[in-house]
């Protein structure tokens, strides 16, 4: 018996050896400690190749002037996963050393996940921080401090196919239309056409912050100002879903649950998109870009946004911060912006936009990113935003019936999300 | 066998203090039974290992991380005690999540077991292409999943291709994935069209297996083909039937890429079960700690539905008894 404890307790200083030999030999071969071969790790959802190469190519340059920087990785994760993937990774204590982020910026900042930019970037010569758009930079600000450079800050437009507007005997000027006359001619298209007629892309009867580029038209909003008190059931509100709910239901303005149709492959003579989805448009139908319409409470413009930041839980949180810095200086900002509209002052004019984009005019660019820039609210965006959207979107179903009673529907999104906003 | 031929070596009898100078450490450590239970214990080791690690380990991970409150950004845990298994009476939302994935289970259960019994009933029978429909019937197995459903998910548009063909003879078809009832019905026949081949195989084979005399003995007693059925056959493929309700029950608690690939959960709740609710809680939300209180609800309604079968099976299993 005595033998077989002693093999036992040889097993078990065996084993606990060799753990600690593996973590200590982790430890050291990746170089997390070792300041002259720092690799540096940024998750990305783009799998461009022309985006990552670019990516690649200011990274090189960076690392020539840094060689105590040895590699930089841009790592893509899919879209539809990247919040989950991003937080995983976290959790699991392999956080990337910089990341994207959208919606998940929030609940970032409030966990002090991220590092502060502000003063750092205030510093760094040439860096010129107040060039920075200040409707682009609230989101990613808490405190004065900025916490996720928005690399990303791209207006939501209205997309006319000027082309099925005349097969169905429109004509409107894309330029001076309400949403009104948006839906009577979406609905007059799709009578005439059997294609649909207005369309809010991504929206697809779930994710319905897509749907604040249009009740903001109407002077609705999800939430109060400091995102503590649901307002989904106010009047404005109602008045937008009405608008909407008719839409889907009652003149077939918009297709309804469960119908697909793709403005860009011609299936639509409407649809409310992001500027940069411009790349998506070819030579199928004519077409025309226009601001978003003015809706009852007048005119508005949406903006949606992706930042980077550097993650507070990474290994290499200066040199990180170092990099983002010169990521984002005004000469890289400047090469970014022919795949993302930046957040600098210096470029956001029509003309310099139109340089990098091949589809839009300079005249078209200035009316639909430039100009609507400095009044812009984003997406409604919040701590827990799954949560909120889940909850939000099993209340919200309820909506998209014929008969549905569109106040207590509103009425009854407020009672799920209330107590997440409450937190 | 060392201390086997030392122990066999001795005389009955004879004085122990004429083998002492021999035997001065006791009695040898590797008797035959130790050696047996030793080349036991390895032969199961890469088994053992794997069960340790990957469902031993992480259920105990689970059952810590359900005790516990987890801020998955800043790191911070905190104990919380029974806190998570209170807040499951207090969910507003998991009676229906419970009552989805009862419906999603019987559903798919009674039609997995009942059309694999009918399919395997028509096609033991000998016919010019029955194993044509056998393959035909057996190749959606092994279609991915996610390929699988990304395919209903367009034929069950409100116009796509299911609605397309009912509106040829001039049926007008609901909205499948929009409406609580049908969404459910959808998720669960594909579910059923997918891995019925598998329950359909496994009947095949435990029919192929009753003795052809037994069929004979008792048409030659005058027995219908019903008789025949419950008498003979049902009995004969019960331990078969007990597999498959096992492995069906198992199988369906545990869909998930169907339901977040089809319908998300929706619309509304109706199509939340519980495996994609503890996904929702755990990897969605980031409520780590309720999402593995609601993960071990879940093993323990597997382990307790596995249980209640296998005791049933004395019951109806045939040579059970």
């Amino acid at each position: 018996m005595s033998r077989a404890r002693k093999l036992a307790g040889a097993v078990a200083l065996t084993t606990a050896l060799a753990l600690t030999a593996a973590c200590g030999a982790s430890g050291d071969g990746s170089g997390t400690t070792d300041a002259t071969n720092v690799k540096l790790r940024m998750t990305v959802w783009t799998s461009n190749q022309d985006q990552l190469e670019l990516f690649d190519s200011i990274a090189a340059a960076y690392r020539a002037k840094n060689p105590e920087v040895s590699s930089i990785t841009f790592e893509s994760l899919p879209f539809e996963d990247y919040n989950t993937t991003l937080t995983t990774q976290i959790a699991g204590g392999n956080a990337p050393d910089l990341a994207w982020m959208g919606d998940l910026s929030k609940d970032l900042i409030a966990s002090d996940a991220l590092v502060g930019l502000t003063d750092h970037l205030k510093a760094t010569d040439g860096w010129q921080y107040d060039d920075l758009e200040a409707s682009a930079t609230k989101e990613f600000s808490q405190d004065g401090t900025l916490y996720a450079y928005p690399f990303s800050t791209s207006p939501f437009a209205l997309y006319v196919n000027t082309d099925l507007l005349a097969k169905a005997g429109q004509r409107i000027d894309p330029k001076n239309m309400t949403w009104d006359q948006v839906a009577a001619a979406g609905a007059a298209v799709h009578s005439a056409t059997g294609k649909a007629g207005f369309v809010v892309r991504d929206f697809d009867y779930k994710s319905w912050n897509m749907l604040a580029t249009v009740w903001t038209g109407f002077g609705a909003a999800a939430w109060s100002q400091d995102g503590k008190t649901c307002t989904f059931d106010g009047p404005e509100m109602q008045k937008a879903f009405t608008f909407l709910h008719d839409a889907a239901f009652k003149t077939q303005a918009m297709p309804g649950p469960g119908t697909t149709a793709d403005f860009f492959a011609g299936d639509a003579a409407f649809t409310v998109a992001q500027v940069s989805r411009s790349s998506l448009l070819t030579d199928k139908f004519k077409y025309a870009l226009t601001p978003l319409p003015p809706g009852p409470a007048g005119k508005y413009s949406v903006i949606g946004q992706a930042g980077v930041g550097v993650l507070a839980a990474g290994k290499h949180k200066t040199q990180a911060t170092n990099f983002l810095a010169y990521l984002t200086n005004p000469t890289n900002s400047a090469k970014l912006a022919q795949f993302f509209p930046p957040p600098r002052k210096s470029l956001l004019t029509g003309e310099k936009l139109a340089a990098n984009n091949t589809v839009l005019t300079a005249t078209q660019l200035q009316e639909a990113v430039v100009d609507q820039l400095p009044n812009a609210v984003t997406l409604p965006n919040h701590t827990s935003p799954a949560e909120i959207a889940q909850k939000g979107k099993t209340a919200l179903d309820a909506m998209w019936k014929a008969d549905a009673d569109i106040p207590a529907v509103l009425k009854s999104v407020c009672t799920a999300i209330d107590p997440i906003l409450a937190k | 066998m060392s201390g086997l031929t030392k122990t066999r070596a001795r005389t009955p009898g004879a004085s122990p203090a004429a083998t002492k100078p021999r035997d001065t450490s006791g009695p040898p450590f590797w008797t035959i039974r130790r050696r047996d239970v030793l080349a036991g214990y390895l032969f199961i080791a890469p088994q053992l290992a794997g069960v340790v690690l990957f469902v031993l380990v992480p259920v105990g991970l689970a059952i810590w991380y359900s005790l516990n409150d987890w801020n998955v950004f800043s790191g911070g845990q905190s104990f919380v005690g029974v806190d998570n298994y209170a807040a499951l009476a207090d969910d507003p939302q998991l009676p229906s999540v419970l009552g989805a994935t009862a419906v999603f289970c019987g559903g798919v259960v009674v039609l997995n077991i009942g059309l694999g019994l009918l399919l395997a009933v028509l096609l033991n029978r000998r016919f010019r292409g029955a194993t044509f429909f056998r393959t035909l019937f057996f190749s959606p197995v092994v279609v991915s999943v996610v390929a699988w459903t990304l395919v209903w998910g367009f034929l069950l548009q409100d116009n796509g291709g299911i609605n397309g063909l009912l509106d040829t003879v001039g049926i007008n078809g609901p909205n499948w994935l929009q409406r609580g009832d049908t969404a459910m019905l959808s998720v669960i026949v594909t579910q059923v069209i997918r891995s019925v081949g598998v329950n359909m195989v496994l009947f095949l084979a435990a029919l192929q297996g009753v003795p052809a005399q037994l069929y004979e003995a008792a048409r030659l007693d005058g027995a219908g083909s019903r008789v025949i059925f419950t008498r003979i056959t049902l009995p004969l493929i019960s331990p078969t039937l007990l597999l498959t309700a096992i492995i069906t029950v198992v199988g369906a608690l545990q869909s998930f890429a169907q339901i977040a690939v089809l319908t998300s959960g929706g619309p509304e709740l109706s199509t939340t079960v519980l495996v994609y609710y503890v996904f929702q809680q755990a990897f969605e939300f980031n409520h780590i700690g309720y999402g593995s209180t609601l993960a071990l609800m879940l093993l323990s309604f597997v382990m307790l539905l596995t249980l209640v079968q296998w005791q049933l099976r004395r019951k109806w299993v045939f040579h059970e008894q």
